[in-house]
């Protein structure tokens, strides 16, 4: 999943309701000021894209793909 | 909805409906209106009604929700989106018109335009925003909100004797004949966000079937103005909001559930 | 010599509204031009057109926004308290740039006031009741006639300005009945691609009056300023009787001209060189013909059921030395000729 980091305002709603709790708050703060969220780096693969994070974003700074594995 | 990204070869889940505009949302952070909004843009892609939906705005944190769907839009005075509506879809029966109104636009100055759009049964939605405070100018009292809450209007908390009573919308307007479909749904979890979504769904489809008034009204997070961060303002509501606004389906007419069944509503 | 037919004031607007196509009216009940609403919801749904009895005057001006900005055409007819109930919406439809044909039947005021006729709304019609910088092109009927053929224009100038048009006959009028030549009715209907319509095959159409910075309101401002300077260059009407060899000049609209006209007769056939001048626009006011009037005239009398309102704007428009007087009656009792004559002889004499 993708989180568009200068479009989230650091609600931190989707790393609240991950299930995996694969989300974490940056370390940084992006152009408007607030403190984005994003995956932690050794659970990127953990991801199921179930989507709750897409579903709970207030922003649609979230955007969940799944990677076709090759046939 | 998934969809093949045909560039790479990975199928996208989730991502920003095809009738919402890429426009960031002005809103606080965790603003349920957000969510709100992503909704009607997903039922909007999902029900292709793009070219017909007529987006009627009101005035209150949602004020240019035009801005954010690829649909006609228009701004209506405070309170008065559902005559505006009703107007609309008279002289263009085939076009979809949806108000988007908070507490205070539709439970405060504009009881009578909904009430009487009700009444007549008018067909047209309306997604009505609850989240038990003014936003917009800062966080008074709205008519829903609840007895001992905290606003910039009761800085005691809502004390009756002096502000009155909640108004329980749904309630009030599912004894009106004209409606057809009432429900009053949450954003505060997933599986809230997925019933809200499928009401926000049935109601457009009940206009589009031409059974009536269809309204849903939504128990909203306001963190800025509850002064309450955004992941405890779920609880929040939770815990305050959900009693005094039970959820549930207040008016379902026949017709609706045989719609209901149909297709499952997906 | 066409036909004529017999109608009430209020029933010639409604006819006249049908014929220029009004596809849709909503209205609330309020003396005195109940007749209108009634006839409207008969012969609308006749006509297969939108009719709204609405719960408040309120909705009845929202609707004509909604019906208006969808690219209606669009009408709504009140009573001063009714028409004060609509200010708002008539400055959010100026605002928004939305045609439409507003109808008030003025009647005895302030407050609940009394259902005789009246002018006391000339200020609040042709100055803005509502909030902000705008203009509504205002017309005053002084016939039954010119109550169905203003109807008709009212729609024409409404959407060929894009701004809402004001009828301001009183009561009176809307209950007098008079002969009328029944009018073609209108066919073609401007384009209106500025309108909501569905986003179908051409990019979103958005309607509104707001922007959340003034920097970004104010060119809109301009742009409106911009329309009420054409609205003034091209768009004055009014009617002279007897200016050429006048002495003294009345100024009247609606049926205040009524009366006026009896008392020029009676002036006239008692020697007396009296001549009228009718504004038939509100607004645009007729600065500029009653101001080259008053380099000749130096004598007028306005002739107003009111405290005086139109007065202000006759004083505006004459020369520094031109004399004004006033006759009038107010709070809904008419004004007769011979009150008219009365004032008349005490000038000349």
């Amino acid at each position: 999943m993708v989180i568009d980091t200068e479009r989230c305002k650091g609600c931190h709603l989707c790393i609240a309701f991950c299930p995996k709790e694969i989300l974490r708050a940056a370390d940084h703060i992006n152009r408007m000021g607030y403190t984005p969220a994003e995956v932690e780096e050794k659970k990127t693969n953990e991801c199921t894209g179930c989507g709750i994070c897409a579903m709970m974003c207030p922003d649609i700074a979230i955007t969940v793909h799944r990677l076709n594995k090759p046939k | 909805m998934a969809r093949l990204n045909s560039k790479e070869a990975e199928t996208i889940l989730y991502q920003r409906p095809e009738s919402m505009e890429a426009r960031p949302f002005h809103f606080c952070p965790g603003c349920g209106h957000g969510i709100v909004f992503r909704l009607v843009g997903e039922v909007i892609d999902e029900l292709k009604i793009r070219e017909r939906a007529i987006c009627v705005a009101s005035i209150g944190c949602s004020v240019n929700s035009y801005e954010y769907f690829k649909c006609d839009g228009l701004e209506s005075a405070h309170g008065r989106a559902p005559a505006v509506a009703t107007a609309i879809k008279r002289c263009h029966p085939d076009l979809v018109p949806f108000t988007y109104q908070g507490d205070g636009d539709l439970a405060a100055i504009g009881t009578a335009e909904i009430v009487h759009a009700c009444a007549r049964g008018e067909n047209i939605t309306t997604i009505f925003v609850n989240n038990a405070i003014y936003g917009m100018t800062g966080g008074q009292m709205a008519p829903t909100t609840l007895l001992d809450m905290y606003s910039t209007s009761t800085t005691a908390g809502r004390k009756s004797a002096l502000a009155g009573y909640p108004i329980r919308v749904c309630e009030m307007l599912s004894t009106l004949e004209g409606t057809a479909y009432i429900a009053r749904v949450t954003v505060n979890s997933p599986a809230a966000v997925r019933k809200a979504k499928q009401a926000i769904k049935l109601a457009f489809r009940t206009q589009l079937a031409n059974l009536g008034m269809s309204l849903v009204e939504v128990l909203s997070p306001c963190p800025t103005n509850w002064r309450v961060e955004p992941v405890k303002a779920m609880d929040w509501l939770a815990e305050h909001m959900l009693p005094q606004y039970p959820l549930g389906e207040y008016k379902v007419i026949e017709a609706v559930a045989a719609l209901k069944k149909e297709v499952g509503n997906a | 010599m066409s036909e004529k037919t017999l109608m009430a004031g209020n029933i010639a607007i409604a006819e006249g509204a049908i014929l220029a196509h009004c596809q849709a009216y909503f209205g609330y009940p309020i003396t005195p031009q109940n007749e209108l609403l009634e006839h409207m919801s008969k012969r609308m749904p006749e006509e297969g057109r939108v009719f709204v009895q609405t719960e408040s005057e309120l909705a009845a001006i929202n609707m004509v926004y909604g019906a208006a900005a969808s690219g209606c055409r669009a009408m709504t007819t009140t009573s001063s308290p009714g028409f004060s109930l609509q200010q708002e919406g008539l400055s959010y439809m100026a605002g928004a740039e939305i045609p439409a044909v507003v109808v008030n039947v003025m009647r005895g005021g302030p407050g609940l006031g009394d259902i005789g006729g009246a002018q006391g709304d000339y200020f609040q019609a042709v100055k803005g009741g509502g909030h902000g910088d705008y203009h509504l092109i205002t017309l005053a009927p002084s016939s039954v006639q010119e109550m169905m053929d203003f109807a008709m224009l009212a729609f024409e100038l409404a959407d060929k300005y894009r701004n809402p048009v004001i009828l301001l006959p009183d009561g009176f009028l809307g209950q007098a009945i008079e002969p009328v030549v029944m009018r073609p009715p209108v066919t073609k209907l401007p384009e209106k691609p500025w309108a909501i319509t569905g986003a179908r095959g051409r990019p979103k159409n958005i309607i509104n009056s707001f922007a959340m910075d003034p920097v970004d309101y104010q060119p809109h401002v301009a742009l409106l300023r911009q329309k009420f300077q054409r609205i003034k260059q091209n768009e004055v009407r009014y009617e002279g009787i007897n200016l050429d060899d006048a002495a003294l000049v009345m100024v009247a609209y609606g049926s205040a001209f009524r009366s006026a006209m009896t008392a020029m007769q009676m002036a006239r056939q008692a020697g007396l060189k009296v001549g009228i001048f009718r504004p038939i626009t509100l607004f645009p006011f007729p600065v500029a013909p009653l101001s080259n009037l008053s380099q000749k005239v130096k004598s007028f009398l306005v002739v107003e059921l009111s405290l005086g309102q139109l007065i202000e704007d006759v004083r505006l428009s004459l020369s520094a030395e031109a004399k004004v007087e006033l006759v009038n009656q107010f709070g809904g009792v008419p004004i007769s000729a011979d009150e008219i004559l009365e004032a008349i002889e005490k000038i000349m004499k």
